[in-house]
């Protein structure tokens, strides 16, 4: 069997030590190639976002050094260490990049008033403000603590919740606290349908 | 997937059907060429349309949408039928020798029990005749009559090849050629495996259409072994984990929500705890109460006693038998029964079927909340007349729309930590790589900050509800900011005693000392770390099976049933196809689906269930214990075997003043909504590179059909439903072709989803045509095989 060198292991052997542990072969070139252009880059494992594959992949960032800058994502490649993908990715994943990097991603809370025709902005106060007070007045008009024959039920069903499909495990726990500390019934998550 | 991704390279014969990986799972799908490469695998690929899947298969068979269940059952005939089955495997490992009582009968499309006014089954005669312990009787004969073989045998004789040619429109002969490569796996010494994703789950049977694959995979044997099982290509990155942390009607770990008449903790765990139905059932979920209690204590810490129910009064309870999936909220939400709405990055617009009804309902709401990373057609709802054109001009102007809406700006999945499960079950750990753009924040961070002023407005002015809104533990470090490696510490479970994190669910107690916040994912985090984030490259049994490479739910088994990979004395099936092995003192191989040092004929190899083995026949859902072949809500045909019960009768089909149901007279063909390779969903109309490749929506056409309609590629069509219509160019294809079906010619329809209004580019939403007709058992809408009609523009 071939001695298992991961990809993080493989670099570190750095052009100087390739030619004598990997000869000329053409993925010591390729190595050199791909390091040149990464050579500057922070590289941090995350898991594809689209499909169930779960595809590795290592998202690129520089600009972290950088003062008065924000760090941001350069390049997104398959991870060749996933047993899954082994480096690989499809058409989408392999333009995640432009999926993390793009212009019309929202940057900033917005507002539609009732009636209105537009956006506006909100602040970030007032949007959380005006949510909890929302969430409150039709909590205290639609929370039933108990039924017509007089059993618990804690229960609010006037106020719906859903999830997505890239939540990660964790958030969808902590959105289950908040579901189950209002008592909201109505909850479905894109997995359902 | 009972398997996973890796696993598929090992199987000797794959039946795509319900899905498209070649499109839509385009890495996965290697190792389907890996196993035709390197074991000669067959392929075999049965779906309306020819697609890429089809292309690269050995044998293509075309069936109409939503006939899935008579193909399936045909096979189970045929394998019983030809001898083909694995009966040693059929003894041993499932329920086929229970018998049932004798006042459960079958006719006319109608199992016993059947109450027409309530459109529900009275489900006492469907129960196993029991002996006096309240075990089940067997034959191990499996030749009493009312023996669940004999049952099934005679159930699926009807379902004979020409019988299945006829209902799903294909040739018999090509059925026949299907099923003898199938079937060839019903032996020890190969092994199939079936792939299936959406084109299975969007039916108003597909509960009832995936017990049917799995009663095949049972009869062949192929449960639990290396390259076999029952494998849903899941779709989205994430929706495992989510179907696994509970939604609807679930607790975390697949728990069940609580109802009103579950007045205590006990009352509740008596009526979710299953009691043995044989004596040497493990009947794994008898330790429900040890699940139950330390979710409890994870949700209401100190607050959590014995003396209280540890808290339990405080969980909402459904009513009796009230359903709150998304069918029936969203027809609430259209009758202003609902108020208020959050969406944490979902798209109910484009994602719900009937999207005019959805608009309506949005509408009829006094405020909404959307999180997300782009602009939605959910979020600007109000807007849906300028930005839809055409498609929404009977809706109403913003001016009319009184629904307050707030969007805010989410992180996207490289701008936060946490973890992810694909469809192989493993728990793949990320990082955050960057921080989100402009102002956004991380959605925990957002949900915190809502939760912490929602709980603040109610400690300054009190309200209803207020002891179980605050009773909730949130003792994060950061409350606003909860780092997501501490709720992922807590989800995992700890000992309350020593505060370590428990090493597993066989750790976790019933009598408050344990927490855990979701049971199937214990072991997740454990005292040696994040398991999660393991890039360990071993893979001793060769098999695929990765043990030290992230961690895969439950206890980090690789192949679910692996007990069953051997014979009732615990030797392989075959030694190619085992993945544990017993020595004499334990089980080695993969994480054994059993108890690790018990002997072969302690227990049966299904632990989880409380038959102790696996199920053909099961009294839990809605339409009957063994599937029958029904027909779409929406059909060009009645159904085949009893006209009179012609499509499933349970399925729920809503009735709003927006719903509506189509007839053959007017919209003659059968749609079925579909993805291409180069959008995910609803998102890439926003990426650059995705719109580019696939810039314009359009309506796939058969060829024959095109003629007739004197349309050509490239025309522009209206396609209508009885709920609405989308426009685009025609795409002329030979992929889908036309069917005889009762004598009548079958025409599809194929509409890729990826449009929208909101987007780099846009074009018409799919769902505008779906129908709001539901699957009784979970809930999932049909968008495969309604009714559509066709016009050159």
């Amino acid at each position: 069997m071939m001695p298992q060198v991961n990809r993080r292991q493989f670099l570190q052997a750095g052009a100087a030590v390739t030619a004598t542990a990997f000869g000329f072969r053409l993925e010591g070139a390729s190595a050199v190639a791909r390091e040149l252009k990464i050579a500057r880059t922070n590289q941090v494992q995350s898991v594809c976002p689209y499909c169930a594959v779960g595809c590795g992949v290592v998202i690129h960032t520089s600009g972290e050094r950088v003062k008065n800058a924000r760090p941001t994502v350069v390049h997104i490649e398959g991870d060749p260490d996933s047993p899954v993908n082994r480096g690989t990715l499809c058409s989408k994943g392999i333009s995640l990049k432009e999926f993390v990097v793009n212009d019309r991603r929202l940057t900033k809370p917005m507002y539609r008033a009732p009636g209105s025709g537009e956006w506006t902005d909100i602040s970030w106060d007032e949007a959380i403000q005006k949510i909890a007070r929302r969430i409150k007045d039709t909590r205290d008009k639609g929370f039933q603590e108990q039924d017509a024959q007089g059993r618990t039920v804690n229960r609010l069903d006037t106020l719906g919740l859903i999830g997505g499909c890239t939540d990660t495990n964790e958030i969808n726990y902590l959105l289950g606290k908040f579901r189950f500390g209002l008592g909201i019934l109505p909850y479905e998550n894109q997995a359902r349908l | 997937m009972t398997n996973g991704w890796c696993d598929i390279a090992n199987t000797d014969v794959a039946l795509v059907m319900g899905g498209n990986p070649a499109e839509n799972h385009p890495v996965g799908f290697r190792f389907v060429m890996e196993a035709k490469r390197k074991r000669k695998a067959k392929l075999i690929c049965i779906d309306p349309r020819f697609n890429r899947t089809a292309a690269v298969s050995d044998l293509y068979v075309p069936m109409r949408a939503g006939t899935d269940i008579a193909f399936l059952g045909g096979l189970i005939h045929y394998a019983i039928s030809n001898d083909l089955c694995h009966m040693d495997y059929v003894r041993a490992h499932t329920n086929a020798p229970f018998l049932l009582r004798d006042d459960f009968s079958f006719s006319e499309g109608h199992f016993s029990g059947w109450d027409a006014e309530k459109k529900s089954y009275d489900k006492a005669s469907w129960q196993y005749e029991l002996d006096g312990s309240g075990y089940a009787k067997v034959d191990p004969t499996l030749e009493n009559p009312r023996s669940i073989f004999q049952q099934m045998k005679r159930h699926y004789s009807r379902y004979t090849p020409e019988k299945v040619a006829e209902i799903c429109g294909c040739n018999a002969e090509d059925f026949k050629k299907a099923a003898a490569v199938i079937c060839s796996t019903g032996r020890a010494g190969k092994v199939g495996t079936i792939l299936y994703a959406l084109g299975w789950t969007h039916h108003s049977h597909s509960v009832q259409l995936i017990h049917t694959a799995a009663m095949l995979q049972l009869l062949l044997g192929n449960i639990g072994l290396p390259g076999g099982g029952i494998n849903a290509q899941r779709g989205h990155a994430n929706i495992q984990g989510s179907t696994d942390m509970g939604a609807w009607n679930m607790l975390p770990g697949y728990l069940r929500l609580p109802r009103a008449n579950h007045v205590s903790l006990d009352a509740y765990l008596k009526a979710t705890t299953p009691k043995p139905l044989r004596p040497n059932s493990m009947n794994y979920w008898g330790n429900t109460p040890k699940f139950a209690t330390s979710l409890l204590k994870s949700y209401y810490g100190d607050r959590a006693k014995k003396e209280n129910d540890f808290g339990y009064q405080w969980l909402p309870k459904l009513g009796e038998t009230e359903n709150q999936s998304w069918g029936y909220f969203f027809d609430r939400m259209h009758r202003k029964e609902m108020h208020g709405f959050i969406s944490f990055g979902m798209n109910p617009v484009a994602n719900g079927p009937n999207t005019e009804k959805m608009l309506e309902a949005l509408a009829n709401l006094d405020w909404l909340v959307v999180v997300e990373n782009f602009e939605t057609e959910t979020a600007s709802f109000w807007n849906a007349k300028k930005l839809g054109e055409k498609f929404y001009s009977k809706y109403v102007d913003p001016a009319k729309i009184q629904t307050e809406v707030i969007l805010l700006p989410a992180a996207c999945f490289a701008e936060k930590d946490g973890s992810f499960v694909n469809s192989s079950r493993w728990l793949q750990w990320k990082k955050a790589a960057v921080p989100p753009p402009g102002i956004a924040k991380p959605d925990h961070e957002i949900i915190a900050r809502i939760f912490m002023a929602v709980r603040a407005l109610y400690a300054k002015e009190g309200g209803k509800g207020m002891e179980s809104l605050m009773a909730m533990q949130w003792n994060y470090a950061q409350p606003l900011t909860p780092s997501l490696e501490e709720v992922a510490r807590e989800v995992n479970g700890r000992d309350l005693t020593t505060g370590a994190q428990v090493p597993g669910f066989a750790a976790l107690k019933d009598d408050g000392s344990t927490s855990c916040g979701n049971w199937v994912y214990s072991g997740s985090w454990t005292e040696a770390g994040n398991n999660m984030a393991r890039r360990g490259q071993e893979d001793p049994t060769g098999l695929g099976l990765f043990p030290n490479y992230a961690w895969s739910w439950p206890a980090n088994r690789r192949i679910l049933y692996n007990r069953a990979s051997n014979d009732a004395d615990g030797k392989p099936w075959s030694e190619n196809h085992a993945s544990i092995r017993w020595n004499g003192t334990k089980w080695t191989g993969d994480v054994p689906d059993y108890k690790a040092d018990a002997g072969p004929h302690d227990y049966g190899a299904f632990i989880m269930l409380p038959e102790g083995v696996a199920k053909f026949y099961t009294t839990e859902l809605a339409e009957g214990p063994f599937p029958e072949h029904y027909e779409p809500m929406e059909s060009p045909v009645k159904n085949a075997l009893h006209p009179n019960a012609s499509s499933n009768p349970c399925a729920p089909v809503m009735t709003s003043s927006a719903d509506a149901m189509g007839t053959p007279d007017k919209y003659p063909y059968v749609a079925i909504t579909y993805r291409l390779t180069e959008h995910f969903h609803y998102w890439t109309k926003h990426v650059a590179s995705g719109a580019e490749l696939q810039s314009n929506f359009f309506v796939e056409l058969p060829e024959a059909l095109a003629k007739e309609k004197g349309i050509k590629g490239g025309d522009v069509v209206r396609v209508s439903s009885a709920r609405g219509t989308v426009e685009g160019p025609a795409m002329v294809t030979q992929r889908m072709r036309p069917l005889t079906v009762g004598g009548k010619t079958i025409y599809h329809v194929g509409i890729p989803i990826h449009w929208g209004y909101v987007g780099r580019v846009r074009g018409p939403l799919v769902n505008n045509l779906t129908p709001s007709a539901f699957d009784p058992n979970s809930g999932t809408p049909e968008y495969k095989g309604f009714l559509v009609n066709v016009e050159k523009l």
